[in-house]
């Protein structure tokens, strides 16, 4: 019945998270929504518990809350990154100085969220990070039912007609064509095609994913850009 | 003041002023010692060389005239007053002329110069202590004196000496004046030590003193400052700059804690409401969905005005080097008003900018374009009251060592410059745009950004309208 758990694509199918965080209640939540979304969540306590978790067994994410007991959260991302765990990492973190977000992606870190954070934004970067999920990075034709994207000519094709496409508006499109079948959130937008990290106040992503859905889906039947109330949006076919 | 003293013994000056007293006696008793034994050597040896010549002028007469000469000269020079002595004994030790009545027993049996002074007792004198002679051994009586014993030919004993006492006294007055000028300069010392040590004291006791009023809660309190500018002052000057800076910070800290206390609960109060009202009669389902998103949408607006005033709050603790670095001004105008440009257009406003060429500052780029998404996103609010067609404009220039980032909008503007000074304080939110959604923290983030640059940021009428300006420090080569 919820948009997020009614549009799972195969490798998202339950991912096998690993929950590092002190905050009981908090982490007992996470593991609950995770369950609920179709995934495994494992809960780690403190620093020393969760490295030797994740050093121990495969997981598809790790979510490490920034300040842990015994053993700081960044160094036991760097710890794991020293012996070769690629496993990716979100950083979650009550600090918000300026600087933090580049101090915890350069400690290893893959993603930061700053607490609080709606479970939603959680959920859908945790799917995006998916070890499993394939790196569509190298393809350079993306296509999600009858609308594709050539990445070499940066042309845009749904049923074999051209749409004309502004230059940011093709990367909106491209980001959301990479991760078609996952709910990208207002903030992953702004920061993947925008390249910006703020809270804008404002619903200028809205304006911006209407005037694209206007072109891509104007004239044809389907819809393919879907508005996932709560959460974001999802590129989907059908 | 002897309970006292041992707090003195805590201050650092008077550990170090008993070290130095330490030192210093030490030095001086050696000196003492030294220069007293120099001074006895140097007179024996005077003694001794008044003595050789004595001998020599004896021996002289003996040889001009053998003993009756020498018997003569002896009760000759006897007679004269000073401090040589003569003594002409036989071979058995029994005095026959001179001018010393009775002697140490023993000198007199060893020939050559006496090791030790010994004592005697001269002619004329004694009948001056006849009485105490009898009550005293002999040895302590008298003087003492160094001499030569020589032996004749015919064995009779030659003595020719010298009285100590007037070096002894000589040697006794070098001592005393250096060993009152060692307590002087001791006593001196002590004072000294006594009177910095308490003024010591007593500027650490004002400080402490102070300091206690002002940790109990007067942050209004400064130290003392004597006005002598020696290091207590600056110390005190320093002390009192930094408490100044906690004085603002906390001042700063209160303003927020009373925003916070004023502005969020009212939002609080909705939320609370919210869910109470969902809680009270019949509900369908939908109308629970309702009432929670309502209040998830609710608390998100509660997240960002908190999330903007504990921004606010570590922009203005301070710079911080490591998280600026070289920033396109240009292309962040591109990126914030290319980003802006779709909602501009949906509420009819115009969004211009003009920019020639790339402007490089230092900074963060992350707070430069929130900041001026903030003031974008008023303007185009703003504009959209405008008489004529609504319109933004967004330039940027190089003024001199200025680089200037404008935002105008058309809008009503403004007019009161009181007004526009207010609405960069927190949380100010003019009662015209009361009805506009926003926290009021907009322009107070951007202000803080902008302070956090060194630069500036300024309200100022348009024509019509408001012009915002964010002003950063910037040369050419920067």
């Amino acid at each position: 019945m919820s948009p997020l758990t009614s549009r799972k694509i195969a490798y998202n199918d339950g991912m096998k998270i690993l929950v590092i965080e002190d905050d009981r209640e908090a982490a007992d939540y996470m593991q609950k929504a995770f369950a609920e979304a179709g995934h495994t969540a494992h809960v780690a306590g403190d620093g020393d518990s969760g490295f030797a978790l994740a050093d121990a067994a495969e997981y598809d994410v790790l979510v490490v809350d920034r300040m842990l007991p015994r053993r700081d959260g960044l160094s036991v991302i760097a710890g794991l990154r020293s012996r070769g765990n690629t496993t990716p990492v979100l950083i979650l973190s009550a600090l918000g100085e300026v600087d933090d977000r580049v101090t915890g992606l350069r400690a290893g870190g893959d993603d930061y969220l700053t607490k609080p954070y709606a479970f939603s934004e959680l959920l859908a970067r945790v799917e995006v990070l998916n070890r499993r999920a394939p790196t569509r990075e190298s393809e350079t034709l993306y296509r999600v039912g009858d609308l594709e994207i050539d990445r070499l000519s940066h042309t845009v094709r749904r049923a074999a007609q051209e749409i004309v496409l502004q230059p940011r508006e093709y990367r909106l499109l491209e980001y959301l064509m990479r991760h078609a079948g996952q709910v990208v959130t207002r903030t992953m937008l702004l920061e993947n095609v925008w390249d910006y990290h703020f809270d804008p106040q404002t619903n200028v992503i809205d304006v911006h994913i209407s005037r694209l859905r206007g072109k891509i889906e104007k004239g044809f039947e389907k819809p393919i850009l879907h508005t996932i109330r709560g959460a974001g949006y999802m590129l989907k076919a059908g | 003041m002897a309970f006292r003293l041992p707090a003195i013994m805590k201050t650092t000056a008077a550990r170090l002023s008993a070290l130095y007293l330490l030192l210093f006696a030490l030095c001086a008793v050696l000196l003492v010692f030294y220069m007293t034994s120099l001074s006895a050597r140097m007179l024996m040896v005077q003694t001794q060389e008044t003595i050789n010549e004595e001998v020599q002028g004896l021996a002289r007469g003996y040889q001009r005239g053998g003993i009756p000469v020498l018997v003569r000269v002896v009760e000759q020079r006897s007679r004269q007053p000073g401090a040589n002595l003569y003594l002409l004994a036989d071979p058995n030790g029994q005095i026959l002329s001179g001018n010393v009545q009775s002697i140490q027993p023993g000198v007199l049996q060893r020939e050559g110069w006496t090791e030790l002074p010994f004592s005697y007792e001269r002619y004329g004198e004694a009948a001056g202590r006849r009485q105490s002679a009898e009550t005293e051994t002999p040895t302590e009586v008298g003087h003492n004196a160094i001499a030569v014993v020589l032996r004749l030919p015919n064995q009779m004993i030659l003595m020719v000496g010298r009285d100590l006492g007037e070096p002894e006294r000589f040697r006794d007055v070098i001592q005393r004046s250096l060993m009152l000028a060692l307590a002087m300069m001791g006593f001196g010392a002590l004072l000294i030590w006594y009177f910095v040590g308490r003024r010591a004291l007593k500027h650490i006791d004002g400080v402490s003193e102070a300091s206690r009023r002002i940790m109990a809660g007067d942050l209004s309190g400064r130290l003392p400052v004597t006005g002598a500018g020696d290091e207590f002052d600056r110390l005190s000057e320093n002390l009192n700059a930094m408490l100044a800076r906690i004085a603002h910070l906390n001042d700063g800290l209160k303003q927020v804690s009373d925003n916070i206390a004023h502005d969020l609960k009212t939002p609080l109060t909705r939320l609370r409401n919210r869910a109470e009202a969902a809680l009270s009669g019949k509900k369908t389902g939908a109308d629970y969905r309702e009432a929670l998103e309502g209040t998830i949408a609710e608390s998100d607006q509660l997240i960002r005005t908190f999330n903007a005033i504990l921004m606010i709050s570590r922009l203005e603790a301070g710079y911080s080097a490591e998280s600026t670095d070289k920033v396109d001004l240009a292309a962040v105008v591109h990126d914030v008003v290319e980003l802006y440009e779709p909602v501009a257009e949906e509420l009819g406003v115009g969004l211009e900018s003009s920019v020639a060429g790339p402007v490089v500052v230092n900074g963060n780029r992350e707070l430069i374009a929130q900041a001026l998404s903030n003031i974008i996103d008023n303007a185009i609010k703003y504009s959209a009251g405008a008489v004529e067609k609504p319109h933004v404009g967004v330039t940027l220039q190089r003024d001199g060592d200025e680089v200037r980032l404008q935002v105008s909008d058309n809008g009503l503007g403004i007019p009161d410059e009181g007004d526009r000074a207010r609405a960069i304080e927190r949380f100010v939110r003019l009662e015209k745009s009361r009805s506009q959604p926003g926290s009021g923290l907009g322009l107070s983030l951007a202000k803080a950004v902008m302070k956090f640059h060194n630069g500036r940021l300024d309200l100022l009428p348009g024509n019509p309208g408001l012009s915002v300006l964010m002003g950063f420090p910037g040369s050419k080569d920067a």
